[in-house]
């Protein structure tokens, strides 16, 4: 075992010990699912260097997908999820195919309307609830557990939330994500090189919604709604800025980058109590409803700042503090 | 004959001239990325914002200092403009040698800010503004009732499409401009300022947003989110022309609109996603788009 599993280890079992030290599980549960959905994200945007703008509708596809067929249907916990899951696969293989027949920009531009197609059927569609959306959505139970619980729910997304990782660590050290990787640095020398770049591209963006759409129903399962705002737009700027912030194309980053989001989007009403307390500007008072001004500026400092995210940016001090002689070894 | 497929020939007149007029606008936003996109080669997702701001400006010289429609048609988007000369040369300016993507997520920032800035003074409701006194009311064609107001809009943004477009085709400026985007060191060493150029075109680009902004405030509710919900459509717009061509720009955003408006007549439901459905088509048979070029 190398240092490197070892430490994902620790932090794994750190996770797993968090409700014992008094963490909320709720909080920790959604950080953990919209840590998932920007892994998802990035190994679309990190190590493949596609830029989806339209995640948020595999998001939100596999959590009405996974909430209708909880809820109407009174599918057991994990078979909704596996059902969700394969829906958001499903519409990531029909926007996949679409998407892929342009690159660049235009790709993000196709991804994010094709998103938005979703967003107004879902909007419309009557299983929805359209702005309501699927209220009380049950947990039910799994192997004689009662989901119920917060703390026996904390740690089948913990389950969920580790093998999604591994699996996404697995793909991205495989063969498979050395491809990935090579058509990210240069798509014309890898498909000189003989690879069908069209396909795999293809097959990473619907491995990525899949785990998007995992994420969405895990969500959905946890909190016991699923609404229109899992399928907005912004959302899809959300999972970027998330990526961006922790730092895209590392393992790590997208998870500290998904913490710190909804952290902030949690706290920011007492931080702008507190910024009025003490520079005495009434206006601060107001800020936790203008959360997307504060997301905003982030997004404008990381992209001028901070390309390599917090988790890029340490790890490249960590090279430079170590001396020239080791260099990078890639991931 | 007072019915088209079993629709009274008033309503789908009606509807006619409703997407001619968003339509008019989808083709003054997409006109304004794709000269921005041409010359900074950056997909400016503020554009949305900037036509709310221009909407926003309208309303609060009104409601502020008294200042009228016609007045705020120019101030606007000179306001607008000077404001992206600002947003060029502090935030754009350092992204150049960098991703398209770059670009992208850094004007999505900027949205975000705008917006958030707007919503925290004016909340989510609507701003009530009125048509302009010289334009209200509606004439009777004898087939149909035409507001006033509805088909200035028409007529003012074709003025001002087929204005840029001659400018960038058939005048000396144009063509600088055209051979900057080709070749920007060239267009240097001829001792044209690029840098300023470049500064000019994004500030004229998000000009024509705010003129489009003001031109919606008396049709739509003036407010915050109203640029975010258009710049996605104005997206797909741009997909479905392709990027290559000013006349695509405008040919395919008033198509669209007058597609979209048929849509609202025979099949309503379909109304809000045609366009998007209209882009898949399009992608799976001409990837580049109807007016852009393979590359």
């Amino acid at each position: 075992m190398n240092s490197k599993t070892s430490g994902y280890l620790a932090l794994f079992v750190a996770v797993a010990l968090l409700p014992l030290l008094g963490v909320y599980p709720i909080f920790a549960m959604k950080v953990m699912c919209y840590a998932l959905f920007a892994c998802a994200f990035n190994l679309l945007i990190g190590f493949t260097g596609l830029l989806s703008f339209g995640h948020a509708a595999f998001l939100g596809t596999a959590a009405y997908a996974a909430g209708h067929a909880l809820k109407v249907w009174g599918f057991p916990p994990l078979v909704g999820i596996a059902f969700g899951t394969l829906m958001a696969g499903l519409a990531g293989l029909a926007f996949g195919l679409l998407a892929i027949r342009r690159s660049g920009i235009y790709f993000s531009m196709i991804t994010l309307a094709l998103a938005q197609m979703l967003f107004f059927y879902f909007l419309q569609a009557p299983f929805t609830g359209g702005e309501d959306g699927l209220q009380s959505v049950p947990r039910g139970s799994l192997l004689g557990l009662n989901l119920e619980n917060d703390t026996s729910m904390y740690y089948v997304v913990l389950a969920i939330f580790g093998g999604a990782f591994w699996l996404i660590y697995r793909t991205v050290h495989s063969p498979f994500g050395q491809v990935l990787t090579s058509i990210r640095e240069n798509e014309a020398r890898a498909t000189s090189l003989g690879y069908d770049t069209d396909r795999f591209k293809l097959l990473a963006f619907v491995l990525s919604a899949s785990l998007a759409g995992l994420a969405g129903a895990t969500k959905t399962l946890v909190l016991g709604f699923a609404t229109l705002t899992d399928a907005v737009w912004t959302t899809s700027g959300l999972v970027i800025l998330m990526t961006l912030v922790g730092g895209m194309g590392t393992m790590v980053g997208p998870i500290v980058g998904a913490l710190l989001i909804i952290a902030l989007e949690n706290k920011i009403g007492d931080l702008g109590q507190w910024l009025a307390g003490v520079t005495g500007i009434e206006w601060f008072v107001g800020l936790g409803e203008s959360v997307s001004l504060v997301t905003g500026l982030i997004f404008i400092l990381c992209v001028l700042a901070f390309r390599r995210g917090l988790v890029g940016e340490v790890g490249a001090l960590w090279l430079r503090l170590r001396g020239p002689g080791k260099s990078a070894s890639g991931h | 004959m007072s019915e088209v497929f079993g629709v009274p020939l008033p309503a789908l007149l009606g509807q006619l001239l409703l997407g001619l007029v968003n339509g008019s606008f989808y083709a003054m936003l997409s006109l304004g990325l794709a000269v921005i996109f041409g010359m900074l080669n950056i997909i400016n997702f503020a554009h949305g914002a900037l036509y709310m701001m221009g909407a926003f400006l309208a309303w609060m010289g009104m409601s502020y200092f008294g200042i009228n429609y016609w007045a705020m048609l120019v101030l606007a988007p000179l306001i607008v403009g000077a404001f992206g000369l600002l947003i060029e040369r502090l935030l754009l300016q350092w992204l150049y040698k960098l991703d398209h993507l770059y670009g992208l997520l850094l004007t999505f920032g900027i949205t975000l800010v705008i917006e958030g800035v707007f919503r925290s003074f004016y909340g989510v409701g609507g701003q009530p503004y009125s048509v302009p006194d010289a334009l209200s009311g509606a004439t009777n064609l004898g087939f149909m009732i035409l507001p006033n107001y509805r088909a200035w809009v028409v007529v003012a943004s074709l003025v001002v499409c087929l204005g840029v477009w001659a400018l960038i085709e058939k005048t000396s400026l144009g063509a600088t401009l055209r051979a900057g985007t080709e070749n920007p060191k060239l267009v240097q060493a001829f001792g044209v300022n690029v840098p300023r150029m470049i500064s000019l075109t994004y500030a004229g680009g998000v000009a024509l947003a705010a003129f489009a902004g003001v031109l919606a405030a008396p049709i739509l509710q003036v407010n915050a989110l109203m640029g975010s919900n258009l710049i996605i459509v104005v997206f797909a717009v741009v997909v479905i022309g392709g990027m290559g061509s000013i006349l695509g720009a405008i040919l395919t955003g008033l198509g669209l609109g007058v597609v979209e408006g048929l849509t609202k007549v025979f099949y309503p439901e379909a109304s809000n996603t045609v366009v998007f459905v209209i882009m898949a088509l399009v992608l799976l048979v001409r990837p580049a788009g109807l007016f852009g070029k393979e590359r």
